[in-house]
Order: structure tokens, then C-alpha cells, then sequence
């Protein structure tokens, strides 16, 4: 018998496996064939398209969407994959609504845009099933590339590098490759475990080897990595937690909310993952938007986003923070944590309502106090693990170019990098154009 | 409500739709739906001579083409006339004209070019009380091969000598209709005329090949891996047909002749048009055979309410009163100067009027930075193009300049004069202004 929702404290299988399997199948299901050609013929082929500028890989969207219409979408998603070879997840992940879709001429026509992002999925869904690799590898160069990494950014660069004829070494210190794909993203945005999937398909390619449990820093290091290939990428991501700075963050039932998803992500059986019955996730981002969906898909009673500043400055988009609120997640803003509760165990959060006066963040006394036997921190990650001798821009690794680190001979992108934003579209860009730019310097 | 009283030829119907010769019409069980649905009258499939029936295939009769969202557009049929008995449907013709004597029946009928053909089937149809007949010059495919349809449509000497053994064998109206596939359609019109005919009706179908199978190589629709042309009517061809009516309605040899226009109509406007250029009544069948008889609420009241926001009591106020209007190219006034204009309110900036312009026309609209697009008025000569590719409605029109402005293009004044090609000095057949 599932717990339910009121069973007190952190336990498993609040909901029966049904209701879990149903919780978490696509949030977007995929488009049906005719659906596919109705959504296909909104789209006006703008001429320079504004959404092809707002996709951060450049993809051709009205050329896909118009071979989508012209019944071959095996031919869209080729020109997908020619400028994203992670446009399957990304079709799944991007926020389409701030970059694509929010470009889109039918969205300031009459605020409903073509539905690019689904329509990309429709494409990249019929070629990927189609069980062949749509790209040929070039004559070998002979040259080798290590990438740290094997997240978006890392296998995006490979394949390039691969296309090009350079032999590939991912090394990666997960069990797992996909990065983020594999341990962040929103379970509800990637069923049927399409992370694996698609890294296995991705390979298809040839001349790339993943390496797990190669941790740099550990097994492998820098140095040794720059005298062993000619050319280095890293694409390590942001595995540090910011810290969060409050009384009693350290009692049972406090986490991270990163762990949290990866936990969730990795489950075997949903019915055995623990969640609290009042959940309350600190932060604005995507990380807590998919944090407090997850617990409440989980059965958790109450879920409330806490966010320090007001909507407008939340890193989730309106419509994360729309999807949220439909889940029944309760966002509450302008309130900072002062402290977590309990004896031994979190049973309430403490936190103080804000004012922001010139950009400046100020406790206004006033307090409010949540039930809360589950926290989850979702206050941002950052970079650990950069090796000596990179220089930083703040605290990621500084490029210039396509990704060029102050290192000759390496190059960086994706979330360890810095400019651009943290998505996996960024990092698939980075890669990609960082593996043009080690291409061209490798057989100049 | 405006009054949609018809009358054509005398024949009296409570509205204007015709449910066209076709399948909707080939037996009384369709009829008397339609008539129960509220359209005016019918034109009975089309009646071969006694004996045998005509067979049809057994196999697909149609082919589509689609719109967006799967709406058909454009339909071809390869079915023959009814392959029905004669007497079969000369019985029930007689049961429904006497159960609805308000709506018109007419029968399509089509036989042998011989006159004893004619000769024989005329006087069992006239027993019918039928209101009229409809000589099927028409069909293109099946029926054509067999000397009939369209074969005698193409023949204007045929047409005028069926009709006037028609004329003589027979007492009530007889409608003559037309074929669209030949060069001129003014030519069988007058000799439908000629003949004796009381109006034409048009247009028939359209030969067609609706689409090719790119796995099999064959036409479609397919019979077992073959096809034949079929007659292609629907949305699609209505321009087609507005063009052939307007032709005849102001031809000399056949100005005035009355017309039953035939050819896509799908909403109100549809027939309003077609009234405008001189139909009498419109026949219906593609929009019926895709939504049902129910059309006929929206037809009926879109015509209604539209007479009446314009102020117009009958439908004989609206016949014709577009014909005047239209002329050959060489009577348009070469004097009247557009431009267009963007509304920069409405537009969204998709840039489909650029590449337009630019790609294929006259390199008249520029593109800033961030996608302003604006008319370049002394290169824009007006063709119109960019109205017609924008998505928004009214988001660019075309604005006529004023006397005595200067066209940028030309840098000429704009004369208030009206002046066409057969005086422009450029025309080297010109004659002198008189």
C-alpha cells in the first residue's frame, strides 16, 4: 500500500507505482504524425529567421520545419543534427519559450508560436529511431583530442572532433556519460532513459572512447592530458554547491538539490525513493523548479519554492514557474532562510521576507515560518575541481574565441566555461564550435 | 433578412444553391436530405439512354489535394453518369418533384449525339414534372471516350445541334453545361445559344491528375496500378470558373444569357461572386460531399445577412452587377498609380514581403537591423505580391496616390486622366486620342 501524502518525515512510496509511472511519463508527449504536419504548416519560413538567431546552435528551424511539412522527416532532422548533435534532448530540455519560441513571429502575432521545440523532437525522434548514424567520419588525421567530461558540451565537441577524423578520448568521472543530461535534467522531460540512449547513438559516429571513472585531478591530470593528445577540451561542468548560510542547515532531511534529482533520475523504482511530506526548496532556477515538480510527482503534500527576490528576477522562466505552480507547487517570494528546526531532524524552515532597495537585499524582520522535514538547496552550482594554472573570469574558466583557454593546446565550454548561459543548447553550441576551432588549429 | 427567392428560366427555387449533378444528387434518398436540409433545388444525376447502365470502376473514383490541416481543396472523380436504371430514376424523380413542387429538379441527362437518342429520352424525362433539363456537355473522363461529355462540349457545331433537337423534342428549359476544358469558352456558350438553349451552366470538371504515387508510378487515384485523368473540381477551381462565367456574361454574341455558375463554391461569398457575375443560381457539390448538406444553413444565411448589410432586397439586385467591371488589359487605366504600405503596427516582422520583393520581384522593400521593413516607393511599381504573401490581413495595402503627386519611381506627375494601352505611346498599334 502506497504511505500517501500526509505520512510524516521523509519516506518512500508515498504513491503507488501506478501513480508514479503516470507522474513521471513526458510532460510534452510526442507530436503524432498528422499533429506534426498541422503544427509544420504554421510556420511562415521567415526570411532570416528570428528563431534560427535566437537558437543558440543556429539550426536551420525553418528548413527543418518546412521538410517536416514536405513529408521527410528523416531529412529535417539532418539539419538538426548538422548544427546540434544533441538536438534530441535539447528538443525535450530547451527553454524554448525564452529562446525559439519567444522569437517565433506567430508568438507576437497571437502569443501562440510554432511549436518548434516539439516539432524538433518529432524530426530527431524519426531519424534516431531509425537506428542509423545520419554522419560519416572524415579520412583519420591521426590527431588525438582528450575531453574531459562527457555532458553535452564534452559530446557535442566529440563528435565533431570525430567527424573531422581525429580519434576521440571522453573521460568521464561519472559511472555514466551524458553529464547533466544523465543526472540533472527534469525526469519528466526525459523518459525511457533517452540520455543513454541518445550518448549510444551519438557514438554511432566512431573514433570516440568514453573513459569512466576518470576523474581529473585524480586519475588523470592536466598536464599529463596536454602531453598525451594534441589537444584538450574541458567540459567539467559546475560540481560544486553554492553554501547556503543559515542556522540548522546541517540537520537530517537538508540536501542539495542536485543530489536529489541525480537521485532521481538514477532510481530504479520510484516507490523506493524517499520524499518529505512538506518540502521546501531554496532557490529560483531551473534546478528548483525541477527539484519541487519531482517531490511533489513524488507524492510529497506540500512543496514550496522559496526565492529570495521577486518573480521577475527568477532564473526559471514564467513558464517553469507556470509548470511548477500546476503541479500545486506553491512559489513564495522575497523571503530568505534564516533557519532550519528541529531535534536532530528538519521540521520547519524559518525564513525573513526581503526588501531590495538599490539592488541590495535587506531582511525586513518580518519572519515566516514553513513545516518543512525535507530542505532542498537549489541556490546554484559552481565550478570545483579547475585545474592550476587556467585563469578565471569570476569563477569559471576564462575563454577567448571559440573556447580557447589561457592554456595553448586547451580548450573549455559548456557550464565550467564562462559566457553564455547556463543550457545544454550553450553547451552543445560551445562544444561543437570549440571542436571546429581545435580542428583548424590541428591540421593548419 | 434579404429575400433569396430565385427565379431562373421560371423555374422558382427558395434559394440560389443547386446541388450540382454529381453523387449528392444520383438517387432520392440524397435528394429528399437535401431538400429536408433546405436546398433550393437539385440537377439530378446524369440520365443515360435506356438499357444497361454504365458501369463504374471499383476502385478509388477520387483524388485530393490538401490544404493546410487536411483540408481538401481540390477533388477529382473519374465516376461515370448514374449507373443506375433509367427507369429507376425517372420514378423516383417524379415522387420527390411531387412531394417539394418549391424546389427545382432538374435532369442532367446525357446521350448519344443522335437525335433519335434524344428524341426518345426527352418525353419519359418531361413526365417526371422535372423543372428543366441540363445537357451534360461536360464530363471529361469515361464518358468522352464514348463520343459524349466533353467530346461534344469541344464541338460547338454538336452542342448547337443537340440543342436545338432538344429545344424541339422538349418544352421546358433547357440549360446547356459547359465544358471547361477547351481554349475559348465564349465559342460553345454561343452556340448553346444558337441552338435555342435558355442558359448555360458552368463550369464541369477540369481534367486532372490529382497526384503521382512515387512508390508505384501511378497516377492517382489508382485502379490496380493505372490511372486515367478525372474531372477536378473544389475550392481550387473557382477562379477558373469566375473567369469563364465573366467571359460569357459579357460577351456580345451571349451578354444577358442567363447562367447557373458551377465551380468551388464553398461559403456565401463563393456565390455571391458568382452572382455578381452574372449567375442566376450556383450549383454546389465538392463543399457538400466534404461537410454534408448542413452547409447549406451557412450558405443561405451568409448571403442573407450579407444583402442585407448592404442593402440589397433580392437576388436579382446582385446579378451582374460586377460584369461592367470587368475588361480587357488593354482598357486598365494606366494612369492609376499604387503603392504599398506597411503597417508597421501590425506587422510581425516574419519577412516573408522581403524576400519576396527581393528574390523575385522588384527589390521595393528594405530590411533594417532589427527587421523593420519598409516600402522603397521609388522602386515599389505596385505589383501587389507582398499583400498577397504577408500573413496578416490588412497589414500592408495598396495605396493609391493622388493627382498631381510626383511617383518617385517615374518621377512623373500623376496625371488625373484616365489613359490605357491602346493610346500609350509605347503601343505601336496605338491609335491617336481622340
Amino acid at each position: 500500500m502506497a504511505q500517501g501524502q500526509m505520512a510524516p518525515g521523509i519516506v518512500a512510496g508515498r504513491l503507488s507505482s501506478d501513480e508514479l509511472t503516470s507522474n513521471f511519463t513526458d510532460l510534452h508527449p510526442p507530436l503524432a504524425p498528422h499533429e506534426a504536419a498541422v503544427a509544420a504548416d504554421r510556420c511562415y519560413f521567415c526570411y532570416d529567421a528570428p528563431c534560427v538567431t535566437a537558437c543558440p546552435t543556429d539550426i536551420d528551424i525553418p528548413l527543418f520545419i518546412r521538410q517536416i511539412q514536405a513529408g521527410q522527416p528523416q531529412a529535417a532532422g539532418r539539419t538538426i543534427f548538422q548544427q546540434n548533435i544533441l538536438g534530441g534532448m535539447c528538443a525535450r530540455v530547451c527553454p524554448t519559450e525564452t529562446l525559439c519560441e519567444e522569437a517565433c513571429v506567430r508568438e507576437t502575432a497571437e502569443g501562440k508560436p510554432v511549436e518548434i521545440g516539439r516539432l524538433q523532437r518529432f524530426a530527431t525522434d524519426d531519424l534516431m529511431s531509425a537506428g542509423a548514424h545520419p554522419f560519416e567520419r572524415a579520412a583519420s588525421t591521426g590527431k588525438t583530442v582528450a575531453v574531459v567530461g562527457a555532458g553535452p558540451a564534452g559530446l557535442a565537441c566529440a563528435h565533431r572532433l570525430a567527424m573531422l577524423g581525429h580519434d576521440v578520448v571522453i573521460h568521464e568521472g561519472k559511472p555514466k556519460p551524458g553529464g547533466l543530461n544523465e543526472y540533472g535534467i527534469a525526469a519528466y522531460k526525459s523518459t525511457n532513459n533517452f540520455a543513454q540512449a541518445e550518448v549510444d547513438w551519438l557514438l554511432k559516429i566512431g573514433g570516440i572512447t568514453v573513459e569512466t571513472g576518470s576523474v581529473l585531478g585524480e586519475s588523470i591530470s592536466l598536464d599529463g592530458l596536454v602531453e598525451n593528445y594534441d589537444a584538450v577540451f574541458l567540459s567539467i561542468g559546475l560540481a560544486g554547491v553554492n553554501a547556503l548560510h543559515a542556522d540548522g542547515v546541517d540537520k537530517d532531511g537538508v540536501r542539495d538539490a542536485v543530489d536529489f534529482i541525480s537521485d532521481v533520475r538514477q532510481a530504479g523504482d520510484l516507490a523506493q525513493l524517499p520524499v518529505g511530506r512538506n518540502v521546501v526548496v531554496i532557490g529560483g532556477g531551473m534546478t528548483a523548479v525541477d527539484a519541487a515538480i519531482k517531490s511533489k510527482l513524488l507524492g510529497a503534500e506540500n512543496v514550496t519554492i522559496a526565492y529570495r527576490r521577486g518573480r521577475d528576477a527568477m532564473g526559471a522562466s514564467r513558464y517553469e514557474q507556470d509548470l511548477a505552480a500546476s503541479h500545486g507547487v506553491q512559489i513564495l517570494t522575497n523571503v530568505q532562510p534564516v533557519a532550519v528546526r528541529g531535534n536532530g531532524a528538519a521540521t520547519e524552515i524559518e525564513l525573513e521576507y526581503t526588501s531590495s532597495q538599490n539592488g541590495q537585499l535587506t531582511g525586513t524582520g518580518e519572519m515566516v515560518r514553513l513545516r518543512a522535514d525535507q530542505v532542498l538547496k537549489a541556490i546554484g552550482q559552481t565550478l570545483e575541481g579547475a585545474p592550476e594554472g587556467l585563469k578565471l573570469d569570476g569563477n569559471k574558466i576564462a575563454v577567448s574565441g571559440a573556447g580557447r583557454t589561457s592554456v595553448a593546446g586547451v580548450w573549455a565550454g559548456g557550464d565550467c566555461a564562462a559566457g553564455g548561459e547556463d543550457l545544454t543548447v550553450t553547451a552543445v553550441a560551445e562544444g561543437r564550435d570549440a571542436a571546429m576551432d581545435i580542428h583548424a588549429t590541428l591540421v593548419s | 433578412m434579404a429575400d433569396l427567392t430565385t427565379n431562373f428560366l421560371g423555374i422558382s427555387s427558395p434559394n440560389p444553391y443547386w446541388l450540382a449533378s454529381a453523387p449528392p444528387t444520383d438517387k432520392e434518398y440524397n435528394v429528399r436530405r437535401a431538400f429536408e436540409a433546405g436546398w433550393g433545388g437539385v440537377v439530378w444525376k446524369t440520365l443515360g439512354s435506356e438499357g444497361p447502365p454504365v458501369v463504374n470502376v471499383n476502385g478509388p473514383r477520387y483524388g485530393a489535394i490538401y490544404g493546410a490541416d487536411r483540408r481538401l481543396l481540390g477533388l477529382n472523380n473519374i465516376e461515370l453518369i448514374t449507373d443506375r436504371p433509367l427507369e429507376v430514376n425517372l420514378e423516383e424523380m417524379a415522387r420527390v418533384k411531387a412531394d417539394y413542387p418549391d424546389r427545382a429538379l432538374i435532369a442532367s441527362i446525357m446521350v448519344p449525339c443522335e437525335e433519335e437518342a434524344w428524341k426518345a429520352i426527352l418525353p419519359s424525362v418531361a413526365e417526371t414534372g422535372a423543372d428543366g433539363i441540363e445537357l451534360n456537355f461536360g464530363c471529361p473522363h469515361g464518358m468522352s471516350e464514348r463520343g459524349m461529355g466533353s467530346a461534344v462540349g469541344q464541338v460547338p457545331e454538336y452542342i448547337e445541334m443537340v440543342t436545338r433537337w432538344c429545344k424541339q423534342y422538349y418544352d421546358r428549359p433547357v440549360i446547356v453545361k459547359l465544358t471547361p476544358n477547351i481554349t475559348d469558352i465564349r465559342k460553345p456558350a454561343a452556340a448553346a445559344r444558337n441552338g435555342g438553349a435558355d442558359a448555360v451552366s458552368l463550369i464541369n470538371t477540369i481534367n486532372s491528375i490529382t497526384s503521382v504515387n512515387l512508390d508505384t508510378f501511378s497516377p492517382e487515384p489508382s485502379i490496380d496500378g493505372k490511372g486515367s485523368h478525372g474531372g477536378y473540381c473544389g475550392p481550387a477551381v473557382k477562379p477558373i470558373a469566375l473567369s469563364m462565367v465573366s467571359e460569357i456574361a459579357r460577351a456580345e454574341a451571349t451578354h444577358g444569357m442567363p447562367i447557373s455558375g458551377i465551380g468551388g463554391v464553398t461559403t456565401w461569398r463563393d456565390a455571391a461572386e458568382f452572382i455578381s457575375l452574372g449567375c442566376g443560381t450556383v450549383q454546389v457539390c465538392t463543399a457538400a460531399m466534404t461537410y454534408g448538406f448542413k452547409i447549406i444553413d451557412e450558405l443561405t444565411a451568409g448571403l442573407s445577412e450579407w444583402m442585407d448589410e448592404k442593402g440589397y432586397t433580392s437576388i436579382d439586385e446582385v446579378i451582374g452587377r460586377a460584369v461592367p467591371n470587368v475588361t480587357d488589359w488593354q482598357y486598365l487605366n494606366l494612369n492609376y498609380i499604387a503603392k504599398a504600405k506597411i503597417d508597421q503596427d501590425q506587422c510581425i516582422k516574419c519577412g516573408r514581403c522581403y524576400a519576396a520583393c527581393e528574390d523575385t520581384s522588384h527589390q521595393a522593400i528594405s530590411m533594417s537591423d532589427d527587421r523593420v521593413f519598409e516600402v522603397m516607393d521609388d522602386e515599389c511599381v505596385a505589383c501587389n505580391l507582398c499583400v498577397d504573401v504577408c500573413p496578416v490581413e490588412g497589414c500592408i495595402s495598396m495605396v493609391p496616390m493622388a493627382a498631381g503627386e510626383i511617383d518617385p519611381r517615374t518621377g512623373k506627375k500623376v496625371q488625373p486622366t484616365y489613359a490605357n494601352w491602346t493610346t500609350h505611346p509605347n503601343n505601336p498599334m496605338a491609335k491617336a486620342a481622340e
